[in-house]
């Protein structure tokens, strides 16, 4: 083989080695990813086994203990529609009632919900933002 | 005074406006003056940026709740050294941050480059300059530090409890400096293409500041490792969440680029390889930035959602298709010199850990922006978790580690059979050595990937141990210097070499550390009440007894109320450590809730107790039950409020607090929940990262090149008069 032409079947095979790649993280990252719902789409769709990201609130007045397990619900950003979770493993600190949480759930009896350990994401703010006071004027 | 930092700022973009003209104007009609302005401008958009900066540091430091970013985000219970720092918890005040260590490092750039490439730095400087504008232009026309409220509050919404670490001070300030001075090659590289001067002076010229904004950079996302560590309650380094991603992205391209300019300032090879990388480095910097701040993906950092996605997304858009013009433009120019000789090669290692470190870009680049791409494509968010990163990162690790073995020992344009077996064969062995080693730890074998970066780790010691002692040799048989004089003078000598391999040793120690501790780390929960006591990893761990305390929180950050733990660990009945981990409470800054209650219902954090060792971290946080710690509060509520008169009530709550509620918990405690995990070989990932850092700075120094050039002068000197004489 002359040389222009290995160093043309060279970069084909590196391009081709370099899109198969591609192609097969593309495909696990939709064939892995957990869509990201909101409860009521979550009680609408979810099937009983299926791994589910729920992002929601936590409903003020839901969080109780139970050995081990945390249970509180998680209800629509701007709505009432909610629903249990049963958790375990580490909470993060800024977890608490009224904040922003991403959790990985399956569905389990009727309209249950059981965390996958230690998946509980809380959203941080940067200060604190008193709900609804001044401190939503300043922006 | 705000009014003196809004003119400063005014008069920073006016700076930027007219230095952009001027360096435009000048490069084109080749007028020095004008050009000479232009430089001019950059150090005064220094200075404007500076006293608009110190205007609103010392607001901070003062506490003057008149500005309302102070007002928004510090406190006069903030103690002071963490107002220095609430200053980058609002977003006007990082924008600040940011744009004014740019006008920094362009100033010193500018400085440095004054006498040289006389076609390059004018354009350059407009691109700088540009940048400026564009920073400048948030900040005067859409989030402006200086808003002032007409009726300043008493006292301020504080600085959020999670950001009060010690890391806070350092940890934007670095990644931000990381930032902007990979804008430096990346306005050079710019230059370079529009003036036409794609040799290597421009990478020799901006070497220096990307290795320092690499440096840096990673300096900023270790510290934000070990922030996390030691504060985030949840005992991890590492979460791949899109800020900390976003960060990793340009030092991957960055660490791709300091390697492949190697090629081309040796063989003229890589030229649209290098202009394309740094040009993608730039970008992936302003991405980063706008990540950070704008909450357009879930992320522990989001700080609400901001106005300022339209300008950052045009800016990314412009930079990227302006980018990708010049290249293809200026793509005659950027041919290569040489052909690769062989796959054998130095040249073909580089680019194959270029390629590598890409590829992992490029993978932290699809699962961050993931949940967009899955939106646009099937309607719905979905994202990817870090059992989908590691998949694809933990092979890329370790190709990269096996390379960096390889790329220090193999000749450059091609290899003999005979030069691999003399070079290879000590660090070949150590790696071998390491792995039938290792195979007799009982639980390793199990774990192939581990156990082949711990293999592959010993090869690259093992090479990096190999360099210095054959450049110590042949030094002593050169000079007959004692060896740690002659190992020093063998560094000062090669700075940047041996700088690289101590970054090459830091980093796989620091690989090493990682793969150890995710490998093989043990972390559970338990419920305890004093007395319990719960095995963990070998550990015997007792809740001995609970603690409260009340206005002393000995790491000063300002807590009210810490409720702690005092654990026993011992091992086989013998005594190992106490840890004495706590959860602090802090002032609400809302008023809405009672007296007792308002002292203690702003963010909780976790102060984590760790025992570090060198081969094992213990690591454990607590977190009590709340329930009747609140019906207790509750109460207290009731008391105050039904019979203190309201201007009192503030004083009474805190002694009720600090002498009945407090000794209330203490003595009776309810059952708390303790996260505990013991994982191997943590410490080695900051001792790795304290070496990568060493060899970075070691890289970075300045050679003793005025001395080299008055040597290469006098010779010179003599080769012209021997010339003259023949």
């Amino acid at each position: 083989m002359d040389p222009a032409r290995k160093r043309r079947f060279r970069l084909v095979a590196a391009l081709t080695a370099a899109l198969v790649l591609a192609g097969g993280l593309v495909y696990t990252s939709f064939s892995a990813g957990s869509p990201a719902k909101t409860p009521s789409e979550l009680l609408a769709s979810a099937e009983p086994g299926g791994s589910y990201k729920l992002t929601g609130k936590v409903v003020e007045g839901s969080i109780r203990h139970e050995g081990d397990t945390l249970l509180f619900s998680v209800r629509d950003r701007d709505g009432t529609t909610s629903v249990p979770v049963s958790y375990t493993g580490s909470v993060p600190d800024p977890f608490r009632e009224g904040r922003e949480i991403i959790v990985t759930v399956s569905r389990g009896a009727g309209d249950t919900f059981v965390a996958e350990k230690d998946s509980l994401v809380t959203k941080c703010p940067s200060k604190f933002e008193a709900e609804d006071d001044a401190a939503s004027d300043m922006s | 005074m705000a009014t003196v930092g809004r003119a400063a700022l005014l008069i920073a973009l006016l700076i930027c406006a007219y230095g952009v003209i001027a360096a435009v104007y000048g490069a084109l009609t080749g007028r020095r003056e004008w050009v000479e302005s232009a430089r001019r401008s950059v150090y005064a958009l220094a200075i404007a940026l500076t006293v608009a900066f110190g205007i609103l540091e010392l607001a901070f430091l003062r506490s003057d709740f008149s500005f309302a970013v102070v007002a928004g985000h510090s406190s006069t219970s903030t103690p002071t050294f963490y107002k220095a720092s609430a200053m980058w918890s609002s977003q006007e005040g990082s924008l600040l941050l940011w744009v004014w260590l740019l006008s920094l490092w362009s100033s010193l750039v500018v400085f440095l480059t004054r006498r040289r490439m006389r076609e390059v730095v004018p354009w350059a400087t407009a691109v700088l300059l540009g940048y400026g504008a564009f920073f400048t232009a948030l900040l005067v026309f859409a989030v402006s530090p200086f808003d002032t409220l007409a009726q300043p509050p008493a006292d301020g919404a504080g600085l959020n409890p999670l950001l009060r670490h010690p890391a806070m001070m350092i940890h934007p300030p670095m990644l931000y400096s990381g930032y902007t001075l990979f804008a430096i090659p990346f306005a050079f590289a710019v230059g370079a293409l529009i003036a036409k001067r794609v040799d290597a002076e421009w990478i020799r010229s901006t070497r220096r500041f990307a290795l320092g904004a690499w440096l840096v950079l990673g300096i900023g996302i270790i510290l934000g490792a070990r922030w996390s560590y030691n504060e985030l309650g949840w005992g991890g380094y590492w979460a791949w969440d899109a800020v900390e991603n976003a960060s990793l992205m340009p030092w991957l391209t960055g660490t791709a680029f300091i390697h492949s300019v190697m090629i081309q300032e040796k063989r003229g090879m890589l030229k649209i390889w290098n202009v394309s990388l740094v040009l993608a480095t730039g970008i992936l910097c302003v991405l980063g930035t706008f990540l950070v701040r704008s909450g357009i993906l879930d992320s522990i950092h989001a700080f609400g959602a901001s106005t300022l996605g339209v300008p950052f997304v045009a800016l990314i858009a412009g930079m990227s298709l302006g980018s990708i013009a010049l290249v293809v433009w200026r793509r005659g120019l950027l041919r290569s010199e040489h052909r690769l000789d062989s796959l054998l090669s130095r040249e073909a290692v580089f680019l194959l850990n270029n390629l590598v470190l890409v590829a992992m870009c490029f993978v932290v680049f699809w699962g961050t922006f993931f949940p967009l791409i899955s939106e646009a494509v099937t309607g719905e968010e979905t994202s990817v978790g870090p059992p989908w990163f590691s998949r694809y990162t933990v092979p890329l690790a370790l190709i990269l580690v096996l390379l960096s073995g390889i790329g220090p020992l193999i000749a450059w344009r091609r290899a003999t059979a005979t030069n691999l077996r003399r070079t290879f064969a000590i660090p070949v062995a150590c790696g071998v050595v390491a792995f039938l080693a290792l195979l007799f730890v009982p639980g390793v074998p199990q774990k192939p990937l581990a156990l082949a970066m711990f293999a592959l780790g010993a090869f690259v010691a093992g090479t990096v141990g190999q360099e210095i002692w054959r450049g110590t040799r042949a030094r002593r048989a050169m000079t007959g210097e004692p060896l740690p004089l002659a190992v020093t003078s063998l560094v000062r000598r090669n700075r940047r070499r041996y700088g690289g391999y101590l970054v090459h040793l830091g980093i796989v120690v620091l690989f090493v550390g990682v793969a150890a501790s995710s490998t093989f780390q043990t972390a559970s929960d338990h419920r305890m009440s004093p007395g319990d006591t719960v095995r963990v990893d070998g550990y015997d761990v007792r809740y001995v007894r609970a603690t409260a305390e009340v206005g002393n929180d000995p790491s000063g950050t300002g807590a009210m109320l810490s409720l702690g733990a005092v654990l026993d660990v011992s091992k086989d009945g013998r005594h190992v450590t106490t840890l004495r981990p706590a959860r602090s409470f802090y002032p609400s800054n809302s008023t809405a809730s009672g007296p007792v209650e308002w002292l203690v219902a702003g963010e909780p954090t976790s102060e984590v107790a760790v025992r570090s060792g060198p081969l094992k971290d213990f690591w454990t946080a607590v977190n009590p039950d709340m329930t009747r710690f609140q019906e207790v509060i509750d109460q207290g509520d009731k008391a105050v409020a039904a019979d203190i008169p309201e201007m009192q009530q503030p004083m009474v709550a805190f002694r009720l607090l600090r002498d009945v509620i407090a000794p209330n918990y203490v003595e009776n405690p309810p059952p708390a929940m303790f996260r505990m995990i013991s994982s191997p070989l943590v410490a080695w990932i900051w001792i790795g990262s304290l070496i990568a850092i060493g060899g970075g700075l070691i890289a970075l120094w300045p050679a003793p090149d005025a001395a080299r050039r008055r040597a290469t002068a006098t010779l010179r000197a003599r080769v012209a008069q021997d010339l003259g004489r023949a």
